[in-house]
This record gives C-alpha cells, structure tokens and sequence, in this order.
C-alpha cells in the first residue's frame, strides 16, 4: 500500500478515535440538565468523565498535527477555509475544559451553575459543528486552482450539512446517555438508560437520513458496508440497552459512531476535500500530501507509539472502571481538605 | 491593519499567554514530582501536605495551559496557512510527534494522578507525576524544534516543483545547533520559574504562620525551591551565552539589534543600559562594560562584532533587495531596533533579579530563621513574576529580531499568511480571543489567590494509597 493511503487511514482513525472517546463526553456534558436532578448527581456524571476528558480530546490535537505533517495542504485549506466555524469549536473548547477543572474549586451555587452551563454549551456547540464540517468535507466546497477555499461561511450552511451536524449531536447524546448508565449507580443510572433506549431511535431516524444521503451521492461499495454495520450497531445497542446490557450497549454506539466515521472517509478517498468548482482543484492523498520521506518517519514514529498510547489510556479506563453513584461524592469538606 | 498585522498581533498575544502557564507547568510538575518522592521516602506528613497544596496550584495552572495549546495547535492553518503549505513538510512532523508523545502521556497521567490516590499504589502514583514532567519534556524538545528549525533551517531542500520546504534529513532537524542550546535555556528557566513561583507562595507562608509546625512545613519548600532558582540561573546564564554566540553565527542580525550596535567594532562594549534616540542611533548616556560584547558574542575579548549597517548590506547581498515584508523599506533587515534592545535587557535583567532575591531568601532564612518584616513580604510577590516576565520578553526577543523573517532566509512573514484571509475573519478571531483569554486571566488569578491563601492545610486521616480498588468509599478527588 502507498504511504499516501496509510496515512489517509491513519488520519480516518485518529478522528474515528476522536469522536468515540470524545463523542460520550460530549453526550454527558449536554445531559447535564436533563439527567442530573441536584449538584450531588451533576457531580456524578462528570466525575465519570473526570480522567479521561483531556486525554480523549488529545486525539483530535493529533489528528490536527497528523495533518500537518502528512497532509500540509489538507491542513493548510481545510483550516483557513473553514475560519468562523473552527473559532467557534476552539472558543468552546477552551471554555469547557475548564469548566470541567474549575467549577468545585468554589463552593458557591451560583459559579457552580455558571460553569454547568459553559459545560452544556460548549459540548453542544462542538457535537453539532464537527458535524456540519464533516459533511461539507464530504460533499465538497469551492476551492480555486490554487488549493485555497473561496466558499465564505454561508456556503457551510446547507441542508446536507445541518442534517450532518444534528446525527453528529444525536450520536454524541445517545452515546453519553449509554455511558452514564453504564458508569454509575442508582437512579440516575435507570434514567440514563431510559433516555438512552429513546435517544437510539431518535438517532437512528437522522443517522439513516443523513448516511443514506451521503451514500447516494458520493458512496461506494466499501462506506455501503460500513454505513450499514454501523446502523445495525447503533439499533443492536438500543435494544441491548432495552435489555439492560450496558456494556453491550455502550459497545453498539461505539462501533456506530466508529462505523459512520469510517464510511465518511471512505466515501472521501481518494480525495481529501473535493472541490466542487468546474475549474477548480480537488485536494486528493496525493496533491495534499507529504514527501514520502516525511511520511516514513512518521510511520516509524506512529508504529512504535500508537500500541503505548492505546495500552495506557486503556488501562485507565481499567483503574477507573467502577460505577460512581451519589454516595461516592466527598462532601464539600471533605474535598477541600483533600 | 491588513490581515497581516492581525494575524501577527494573533500570534504574539495567544502564545505568549500560553508560555505563561508552560514554565509553570514544566516547573512545577518537577518539584512536585520531588515531594511526592520525598514523602514517599520519608513518610513526612510535611511532604504530602507540600505535594497536595501545590498540586492544586498544579491544576489550575495545567488547566489553562491546556486550553490555550488548543489554539496554537490550529492556529498555523487558520491565519498561516502559506506557510503551513510551504513548510509542512518539515515542520508539521515534530508538531505531529509531540501530539502522539507528549500530550497523550501529560493529560492521561495527570488524570490518573489526580484521580489516583485512592485506586493506585504508592509508588505508581508517584510515578504518575513524573510521567507528566517527562511529559512536558518531550513536549518542549518537539515544539522548540520546530521553533529552532524557523529560526535556523536545516535537513530540508527547497524543491521548486513544488514550491516548497521538504525534509530530506530529520535528525538534523531534531539535533538542530541552535535547537540544543535553546532546549537547555527554555527548560532550565522554566525550572527557574517554576521554583520562584513555589518560594514565592512558601514565603508568603512562612511569614504568616503562627505556629511552629506550619512553619516547618514551609520551610523546606522556600530552601530547596531557592536553590533550585540558584541552580537554574546558572545554568540559564551558560546556556543563554552559547545561545547568544550561535545566533551571532546564524543570525547576525538578531544579536546586532539586540545589542543596538550599528557600526562593526572589536573589541565591543556590552551596553548595560542607554539613553537617546529610541533607534539608539545616537545615544546621550550609557553603561557599557568594555570588551564584555565581544566575549559573548565570540568568546574572545577582542573578536570582532559585525553592526547592523555592514549586516545590512551582506543580507541586501544574500537575499535580494526586498525582504517582501512592507512593515520594512526595501532592503531593510533590520528588526524594531528599540523592541529587541530593551527586551533582551529585561529578559536578563528580570531573571537575574529573580536571583538575587532567591539568593537573599536563603541568606535571610539561614539557620531556622523566620524573618518577617515589608521586605520578605516584598520579595514574596515578586518572585514568582519576575522569571514569568523574563520568559516572555526572551519570546518577544526571540521572534521579534527574527523579523522580516518567519522561516529565516526562506520565508518571510508578509508571505506566510493566510491568502483568504480577510479582515474581518482577522479581527473577530483576534477580539474574541483576547476577550476569552482576559475573562480567563482574571477567573484564574482570582482562583489562584484563593488557593494560596488556604495553604497546605493539615490532611484528614489518611486514605492508604491502593486501598479502594474494589471498596466503596467517597472518591478521594472529585470534580
Ligand atoms: C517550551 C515549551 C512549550 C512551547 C514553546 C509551547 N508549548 Fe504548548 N504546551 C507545553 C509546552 C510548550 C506543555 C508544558 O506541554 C503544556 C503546557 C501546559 C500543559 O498543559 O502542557 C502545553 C500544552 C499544549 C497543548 C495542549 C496539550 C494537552 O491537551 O494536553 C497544545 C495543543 C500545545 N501546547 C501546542 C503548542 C503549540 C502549537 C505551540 C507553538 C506555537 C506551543 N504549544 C508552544
Ligand atoms: C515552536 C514554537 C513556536 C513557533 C512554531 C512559532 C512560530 C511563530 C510564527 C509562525 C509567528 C508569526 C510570524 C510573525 O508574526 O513573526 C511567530 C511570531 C511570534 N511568536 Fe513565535 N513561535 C513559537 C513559539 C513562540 C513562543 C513560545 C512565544 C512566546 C511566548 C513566541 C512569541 C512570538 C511572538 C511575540 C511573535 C510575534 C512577532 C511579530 O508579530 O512580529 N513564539 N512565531
Ligand atoms: C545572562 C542571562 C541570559 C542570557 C545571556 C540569555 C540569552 C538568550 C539569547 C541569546 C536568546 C535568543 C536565542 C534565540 O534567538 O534563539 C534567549 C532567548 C530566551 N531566553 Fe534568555 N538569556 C538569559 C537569561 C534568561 C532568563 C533569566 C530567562 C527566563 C527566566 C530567559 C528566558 C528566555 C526565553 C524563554 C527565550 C526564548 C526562547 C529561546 O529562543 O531560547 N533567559 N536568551
């Protein structure tokens, strides 16, 4: 296989890695106020992402970097074409991580609410516009001869694209709903599986609508497969889910959201991000990408190391497999004298 | 402004607002990585109560740390995207390594660290935050790589087929001249700040305590922590002098400027301090101590040092008349002569007062002595600012007297920005982050303060490390 095409996988499962890690996050935190009844069960939900945040948003970091290195022109179009969109996720981004680390270092209500809804917020924003970017990569936007996005904003806001972004957000939601019940105990628990169970419908519908779409117009036989493992997954996590098998289930969205990914780029390749201009240039793995000089030093690097990332980020979510329910929440004194 | 302006003020204001959190980071996580172990070692309550109080500093530090890395990480396609097409070839490649092994090892181990108290054993716990800081490690040799490949371009070829910077030998990049003496200077000032900042708090502490016991358990943290500014001063003095020869070798200009010397002599003067036109043309006073530049820049009292008019005319030379970039007449080299004078100055003369007052703490705290008075009250606010501020004018410095280049001799600034980018896009990415990181910068501070003045309280009953892998418990960190 040519290095060009190693690296289009590699980049396809850094993302792939990215929305499954960070997707549940997203979920959690947009259920805030919907799953949590008082701060004590706030406080659960988020202690069950508390470890595991930051590392999981490192896969999107080094998705970012892997593109830069493998593919500069890919980086380079991709992120100033998409200006305003991209500001608005980095902008969410910043502010939700710490809302995470900041919103118990005061015991006071009123900052506590403040930073919950920075966390509802700014997991919402980034579950709908990666979405909307991911579709508009798909479907193609203007680019000159030059490599360079002529498109402006408006152009990212069309139909195909806010369908993209509302599956990216039902997925994100369905998938944290899974997660919380199958990381914590009690009520909440019940009630996360409860919505879970309904949210897989409700995802299914879009998630069918959009994956169909994009079948139609730019699919090929390998995202057929994968558009459809993926729906049977997510449906299969439902009714596991229905089952009251929530490891199951959390392992049906997984592979859904995994699966849809994959079919994304595989809708994609050859190219990286067509052009849908009559005189304009299409970024494909080869006019985007590196020398294979560069590309075969950062195989070398990625061989070595991708196996150590995956061991050790697993084994912390081995530490810290055990359901939290409220009674594992340390009073406020007993936190502050920690 | 054009988008160009913007985009630079974009630049400067995000990055030097991320490297004041970095020395902190790097810092910190050593010297509490040295409690722990300590603790460990001795099972001195004093030590735990050290690593718990400063670890929480840690985090909130480490938090926007994080935060603002994000943006860096994505800003060279937003607002440079020339240049991430003409140089991605070679640089995007340490970005992409420091991702996959730095910032997966930091963000993974912290969390088991914070998280891990009650659910690993002692020693692996430890070990957590050590990970972190060779984390850090890791992080600053792949990004001051990169940096020093700007500064100094090597292991690449122009291929003009494809207009572009290509890699064609990535140990040379990696093992850089100028990458090996700035990775000793960032991270040995980043130790020096790192210990100012924990004298500084200990001080502050130490002072204020009313009973034997607290002060004993501050003490130890305003003695080593100033033996480690000593210490790294040190080391930031050599390795800041090798630097300064390498860059009068590969960029005369920059050390020319940062000196404000415009006619060649040998031997030259160091100027300490100077009055008079703000170009520094025509000085009216000034402190100089003779032969002093030549040393530095050479290693001989009497080698010559070249000014900035012969520089001047070798890089017309070298590079052609126009150095693309309009802040610049045609033909001129020169960086903002004022800006890398003074910054340069204050780089050096902040961190050595950071120093000095280290050097007097452990004068004034010899042999179990608590001095009180206006002074220690003094010198513990300014500790932990005066290397923050060194650190960030040695960055202004850095990158400002590489100007009118980005990627020296191959690229200019002008020519390294976003074509699409218009003016608008600029401003409204340029408000809104400085907007964001003010709100931040006022929500961290206030937070800090709060924390610093709780103090390494006494800890409850110990919770024995690896005790609740199964049990049921409270967590012992919760958000
Ligand atoms: C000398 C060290 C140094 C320098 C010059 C820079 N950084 Fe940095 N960066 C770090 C040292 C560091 C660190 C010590 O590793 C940080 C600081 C706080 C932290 O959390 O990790 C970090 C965090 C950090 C993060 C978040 C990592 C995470 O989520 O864990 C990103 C994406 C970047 N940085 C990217 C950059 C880029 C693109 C830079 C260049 C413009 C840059 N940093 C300059
Ligand atoms: C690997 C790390 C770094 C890289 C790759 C890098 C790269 C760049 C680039 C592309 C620019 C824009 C061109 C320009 O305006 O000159 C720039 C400017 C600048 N950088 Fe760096 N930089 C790095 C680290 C830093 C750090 C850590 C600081 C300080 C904390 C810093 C301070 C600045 C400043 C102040 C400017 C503005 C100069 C100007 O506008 O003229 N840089 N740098
Ligand atoms: C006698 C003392 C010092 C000397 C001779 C010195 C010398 C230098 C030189 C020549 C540079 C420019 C290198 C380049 O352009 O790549 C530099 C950069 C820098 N200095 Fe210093 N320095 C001294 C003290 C300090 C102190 C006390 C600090 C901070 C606590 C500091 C922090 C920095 C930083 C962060 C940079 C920018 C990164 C780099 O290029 O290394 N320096 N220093």
């Amino acid at each position: 296989m040519e290095l060009t095409t190693v690296w289009f996988i590699l980049i396809a499962v850094l993302w792939i890695g990215y929305f499954a890690l960070e997707g549940f996050d997203f979920g959690v935190g947009m259920l805030l106020p919907v799953l949590a009844r008082d701060d004590t069960e706030r406080r659960v939900m988020i202690n069950t992402i508390g470890p595991v945040w930051d590392g999981n948003e490192v896969w999107l970091l080094v998705a970012g970097g892997a593109t830069f290195a493998a593919f500069p022109e890919w980086y380079a179009t991709l992120f100033s074409g998409f200006y305003l969109p991209l500001l608005v996720i980095l902008v969410a981004l910043i502010v939700r991580g710490l809302a995470f680390e900041y919103r118990a270092k005061r015991p006071d209500d009123r900052w506590k609410r403040r930073w919950d809804q920075v966390i509802v917020v700014g997991s919402l924003v980034p579950a709908v516009l990666w979405g909307v970017a991911f579709a508009n990569i798909v479907r193609g936007v203007p680019i000159d001869r030059n490599l360079e996005y002529v498109g402006g904003l408006v152009g990212l806001l069309n139909p195909y694209a806010l369908l993209g972004g509302l599956t990216t957000l039902a997925l994100f939601v369905t998938h944290g709903a899974l997660f919380i019940a199958l990381k914590t105990d009690g009520e909440i628990r019940h009630r996360a599986r409860r919505l879970g169970v309904r949210a897989v419908a409700v995802t299914a519908v879009l998630a069918v609508a959009f994956l169909g779409w994009t079948q139609a117009q730019h699919g090929s036989v390998g995202s057929a497969v994968a558009f459809v493992v993926a729906a049977v997954a997510l449906v299969g996590g439902g009714l596991a889910a229905r089952a009251g098998r929530e490891g199951w289930a959390f392992v049906g969205t997984f592979v859904a959201i995994a699966l849809a990914v994959a079919g994304l780029f595989l809708a994609l390749f050859p190219d990286v991000m067509p052009t849908t201009l009559a005189d304009g240039a299409s970024l494909t793995t080869t006019n985007a990408a590196a020398t294979s000089y560069t590309l075969r030093i950062m195989t070398v690097t990625a061989v070595i190391f991708t196996p150590l990332v995956l061991l050790y980020q697993g084994w912390t979510y081995w530490v810290f497999r055990k359901r939290i329910a409220t009674h594992h929440i340390p009073t406020a004194e007993l936190a502050s004298a920690r | 402004m054009d988008p160009t302006d913007i985009a630079r003020w974009q630049f400067a204001i995000t990055t030097v607002y991320h490297f004041l959190f970095v020395p902190i980071t790097i810092g910190l996580s050593a010297i509490i990585a040295g409690y722990e172990i300590t603790w460990l070692r001795t099972r001195d309550e004093r030590w735990l109560r050290l690593t718990k109080f400063f670890g929480k500093l840690f985090l909130i530090n480490f938090a926007i740390g994080v935060v603002t890395g994000i943006v860096q990480e994505f800003q060279f396609g937003m607002n440079w995207s020339d240049y991430s097409r003409f140089v991605g070839d070679v640089f995007g490649a340490p970005l992409a390594i420091e991702g996959l092994l730095a910032f997966f090892l930091e963000s993974t181990f912290l969390g088991l660290w914070i998280f891990g108290w009650d659910r690993l054993p002692a020693k692996l716990h430890a070990a957590c935050i050590v990970l972190v800081h060779v984390g850090t490690l890791f992080s600053a040799y792949f990004i001051l790589a990169a940096n020093s490949w700007m500064q100094h371009p090597v292991g690449y070829a122009f291929n003009p087929h494809t207009g572009r910077a290509e890699m064609n030998d990535f140990a040379a990049v990696l093992f850089n001249k100028v990458q090996l003496v700035t990775f000793p200077h960032v991270v040995l000032s980043a130790y020096l700040t790192g210990a100012a900042f924990v004298v500084g708090i200990a001080l502050w502490h130490l002072r204020r305590a009313r009973t034997d016991e607290d002060r004993a358990v501050y003490r130890p943290a305003v003695r080593t922590g100033a033996w480690i500014v000593l210490v790294a001063a040190l080391g930031v003095v050599v390795s800041g002098d090798l630097q300064g020869k390498v860059m009068t070798e590969v960029q005369p200009m920059k050390m020319a400027a940062a000196e404000g010397l415009y006619a060649t002599e040998a031997p030259a003067a160091f100027s300490v301090f100077q009055l008079g036109t703000l170009d520094g043309r025509h000085e009216t006073f000034s402190v100089k101590i003779p032969d002093l530049l030549s040393f530095l820049a050479t290693g001989t009292t009497d080698g010559e040092v070249k000014g900035i008019d012969d520089l001047r005319a070798t890089y017309r030379a070298t590079y052609g008349a126009d150095p693309g970039a309009t802040y610049y007449s045609p033909g001129d080299y020169t960086p903002v002569i004022p800006l890398t004078y003074w910054t340069f100055r204050l780089m050096i003369g902040l961190g050595m007062a950071g120093m000095a007052v280290a050097a007097w703490v452990l004068w004034v705290t010899r042999r179990g002595r608590t001095p009180q008075g206006r002074a220690v009250l003094a010198a513990a606010i300014a500790l932990p600012f005066l290397p923050l501020l060194a650190n960030s004018f040695g960055w202004i410095f850095t990158e400002l007297g590489r100007q009118p280049w980005a990627v020296f001799g191959l690229m200019t600034t002008e020519h390294s920005v976003s074509p699409g980018l218009t003016t608008t896009e600029a401003w409204i990415s340029l408000l809104t982050l400085t907007a964001v990181y003010g709100v931040l910068a006022v929500v961290e501070v206030r937070l800090m303060l709060t924390w610093i003045r709780k103090g390494a309280e006494e800890l409850p009953p110990d919770v024995p490390a690896g005790a609740d892998q199964g049990g049921d418990r409270p967590l012992a960190f919760a958000y």
